[in-house]
Parts: structure tokens; C-alpha cells; sequence
């Protein structure tokens, strides 16, 4: 299992990356390649021209930009998971990075590569639509700034256009408490499904913000503002969180595939919702 | 053909590779490093784990061409002068092989997450460990391994030897 034959392009700059995107045919790009390489190597992705930008420095920073962290597409899990920044404003992502791989693959893969690649069952993509991150992305011709809700289209289909590159991710700072749950078959592997919450509860103990986004149970990460509004108003306690799990168990279709049913991922979702929901919520040492 | 520097071992290598040629296979093929093995090519069993840049990367999943510059330790970067690696000589003290296929990944897999985490509970080396496959042994002689060698090396690095000298360099 080796990969087939390409053209292989070493940009200097994102300018060269984005010229070369737009000039060579077929060109894709060679970030982390945890997801690539095995893909070329099992022939199941054949690129005509790979643009390596595994050297664009540029792209390698985790900035405070006051209200946000704006993240190069470069950063590789393992310094997510380190950096002081994302552990103070971004934890969920810190507490996520624990579950992505492995030492060998974090070293490697990146945030930008994993929300291209977009695989419905990745931690990464669940996050970016809990969190409303923004995606700033650049072609030759123009930049633009896509909400994390918007950019996923599919399994493995993002609105990126071939010539386009991502660059930055724009991560909204929280105050709110978040926690992650979910079940893979082996520790490291894609989860089956993956429940994300942030909860903010007030001093009365009354829910003033609810998010819950899924993985794994649709073609992309599956968020409902209608249910996460239910839970607005009233009493942070166990059994609104059960209600509301069973609401979401409810409300989606999951897939089923060789790894599982549609009725037990299911389960899970409701199962992992509450969890993470009863966790979001419990009172943090200060 | 592309033109690229690899460090391995602490010895200077230059080389004409094919961009499609994995470093794993440039290792094995071009250097006669064969002590990385290749088990899944999909970067699952973690057999062809090596150092890169003093980090646990998968030999199976990074082209030679993306690592040109690097710095780059193999299993046989460990011994040194004859003498087994504290975390080798842990694995034959505790029966962590038998078949060997998957060693060199885990030795490799081991060596930074010691570096890493001098002092692990048995938790935490089973998580470090948890990337890479053995289809014989058992996972419990491995695991062991690895915490005798995490005391071994604690003792050691009193006696002023750090595990960083005796494994990334030279």
C-alpha cells in the first residue's frame, strides 16, 4: 500500500500556496496528512499534484485577538492541546484534544486539515459548530469569513472551493463550561458518536445559554438551536437534562453503518448528551 | 526526483526521493534501517513509530519529502555504545517481546512519552500506549515494561543521566 504518482509543490508563502492552488490542476493540499496519506496509501484518494504547506510558518500561531483566538490552520493537535491560550479560553478544545488520536497522529495532524477533511465523526468539526468558530479562508481573488454552521456541506464536503485554502480559525473566547463526551470502540479511534455541550448557569441556578452539538449520528456535526432554547430559564437539575437529551434522541436520524445501528447510536446520543450536559452544568472549583 | 536532508541517527544523509515514497520506506529501503517496520500502512497499528523532531510521528503517513530537514530517531538510535536503552533493557527484563514485529513502534512510542512523563501511573502508559497494536505478547508484560523503565530511568537521571542524551542524541 503505497501512494500513487503525484506532482509535489513546496510553497514558500500562502501567496505561492493560493498560486499554485488556482494554477495547477488537480493540486490538493498536504497539511498533517494523518488523513491523506492513509487515504493515497489505500489508493482510495488519488491527487494529481499534492502543495505541501507543512512549511508555512505563517500559518503555525495561536494569537489573542481580544475576543477571540484566531488559530493558523498549521496548529497540530498536540499544541492545542498544550498551549496555555486554548486551556484558558478554548478549554473544551484542550479537554477534546485528549480523545483525537494519538501521540503519533496529534504530532502530526492539524486543526485546519481535520475541519477540511471534515469527517462527521472527528471532535474538531463538533466543536467548531458548537462554538460558532469562524473559518477565515483565501483564494488569489478573495478572503472570506465562514460561520463553523455553514462551512460543512457532507460527509467530507465543505463549501471550499478547489483554489481556496483555510488559514485561520477564529475561536470565539467562553465563559461558559463545556464538556465532551463520547464512545469510540477503541480509545483513539473515531467515536461512534460525540456529544458536546456548553452550559451557563446563573447564581439562581437558572440555565442563561445551552449549546449541544453531535457527531458522528449525521453527515455533519448536528446542532439544533430550537431544543438548546428550551433549556433557557429553567432550573439547571438532572431531570431538564434527561428531558432534553431524550428531546434530541428524539429529533435526529442517525446513520448506520458496519460500525452501528441507527437506534444504537441513538442510544449513545442520548446517553453522552446527558452526560455532558449534567457535567457542563456542575458547579467548578473556582 | 526531489532533492532532501534527513538526520537519522545523529548522521547526515542526502538524498534524491520520489515524492510519493514514504519516509518509512526511505528508511528501510535507502538507509538499511530496517528496525522500523511497517505493519497496517494506514496508521493504525503504530509498528513504523519513529522520532521526528524529537516527536512520536508515523513513518507510514509522512512522505520522505514533507520531513526534508528533519531530525529524524529510529529503534536503532536507542542503544548506544553496545549498551541497551534503560527503556530496551526493560522490555527484555519483563518479557515485553516475542514475536518483535511491533517493538520498535512501542519502544519509540515509550521513549516520548517518558520524556514526556517521567513518573506515570499504569493508567496513563496504557493511554500513551494505546496507538500501537501487539498480536502476541500481550499488552500487560508491555505495559509493565514501561513502568519499570520509567522507575529505572528516574533512578538514573539522579545519577545525573538524562534520559534526552542518551536517546536523541548521537
Amino acid at each position: 500500500m503505497k501512494p500513487p504518482a503525484f506532482s509535489y509543490y513546496r510553497p514558500e508563502s500562502v501567496a505561492q500556496a493560493l498560486h499554485l492552488l488556482s494554477t495547477v490542476e488537480g493540486a490538493k493540499i498536504l497539511a498533517g496528512g494523518q488523513s491523506l496519506i492513509p487515504m493515497m496509501n489505500m489508493r482510495l484518494a488519488r491527487p494529481d499534484a499534492l502543495v505541501d504547506i507543512n512549511h508555512l510558518t505563517e500559518l503555525t500561531s495561536i494569537q489573542d485577538v481580544g475576543d477571540a483566538l484566531e488559530i493558523g490552520a498549521l496548529v497540530r493537535h498536540d499544541e492545542l492541546l498544550r498551549s496555555p491560550l486554548v486551556r484558558r479560553h478554548a478549554p473544551l478544545v484542550a479537554q477534546a484534544e485528549r480523545l483525537i488520536g494519538h501521540p503519533a497522529i496529534r504530532s502530526r495532524g492539524t486543526i485546519g486539515g481535520s475541519l477540511a477533511h471534515a469527517d462527521p465523526a472527528a471532535e474538531l468539526p463538533v466543536l467548531a459548530v458548537l462554538g460558532d468558530w469562524e473559518l477565515i479562508v483565501s483564494s488569489q481573488t478573495q478572503t472570506r469569513t465562514i460561520s463553523a454552521g455553514d462551512f460543512f456541506l457532507s460527509y467530507f464536503v465543505t463549501t471550499l472551493a478547489p483554489e481556496e485554502m483555510l488559514l485561520r480559525i477564529r475561536l470565539p473566547k467562553v465563559s461558559t463550561y463545556g464538556h465532551i463526551a463520547e464512545y469510540a470502540i477503541q480509545a483513539g479511534d473515531f467515536a461512534l458518536t460525540i456529544a458536546a455541550t456548553s452550559v451557563d448557569v446563573g447564581p439562581s441556578g437558572v440555565v442563561r445559554e445551552c449549546r449541544i452539538a453531535l457527531g458522528g449520528v449525521t453527515d455533519v456535526p448536528w446542532r439544533d438551536k430550537t431544543i438548546e432554547r428550551q433549556a433557557i430559564g429553567q432550573v439547571a437539575q438532572d431531570s431538564l437534562w434527561k428531558d432534553i437529551s431524550h428531546t434530541v434522541a428524539e429529533a435526529i436520524d442517525p446513520i448506520d453503518d458496519l460500525h452501528a445501528t441507527s437506534a444504537y447510536r441513538r442510544q449513545l446520543a442520548e446517553a453522552l448528551l446527558r452526560e455532558a450536559l449534567h457535567r457542563a452544568a456542575q458547579p467548578k472549583p473556582a | 526526483m526531489v532533492s532532501i536532508t534527513l538526520r537519522v541517527n545523529g548522521t547526515v544523509h542526502q538524498m534524491d526521493v520520489e515524492p510519493r515514497w514514504l519516509l518509512a520506506d526511505v528508511l528501510r529501503e535507502h538507509l538499511k534501517l530496517t528496525g522500523t517496520h511497517l505493519g497496517c500502512e494506514q496508521g493504525v497499528c503504530g509498528a513504523c513509530t519513529v522520532l521526528l523532531n524529537g516527536q512520536p510521528a508515523r513513518s507510514c503517513l509522512t512522505l520522505a519529502v514533507t520531513a526534508d530537514g528533519a531530525d529524524i530517531t529510529t529503534v536503532e538510535g536507542l542503544a548506544q555504545n553496545g549498551q541497551l536503552h534503560p527503556i530496551q533493557d526493560a522490555f527484555w527484563q519483563e518479557h515485553a517481546l516475542q514475536c518483535g514485529f511491533c517493538t520498535p513502534g512501542f519502544l519509540m512510542t515509550a521513549v516520548h512519552f517518558l520524556q514526556d512523563n517521567p513518573d506515570p501511573t499504569r493508567a496513563e502508559i496504557k493511554e500513551a500506549l494505546s496507538g500501537n497494536l501487539c498480536r502476541c505478547t500481550g499488552y500487560q508484560h508491555i505495559v509493565n515494561a514501561v513502568e519499570r523503565a520509567a522507575k529505572n530511568l528516574r533512578e538514573k537521571s539522579g545519577e545525573k543521566e538524562s534520559i534526552q542524551t542518551s536517546t536523541v542524541e548521537g
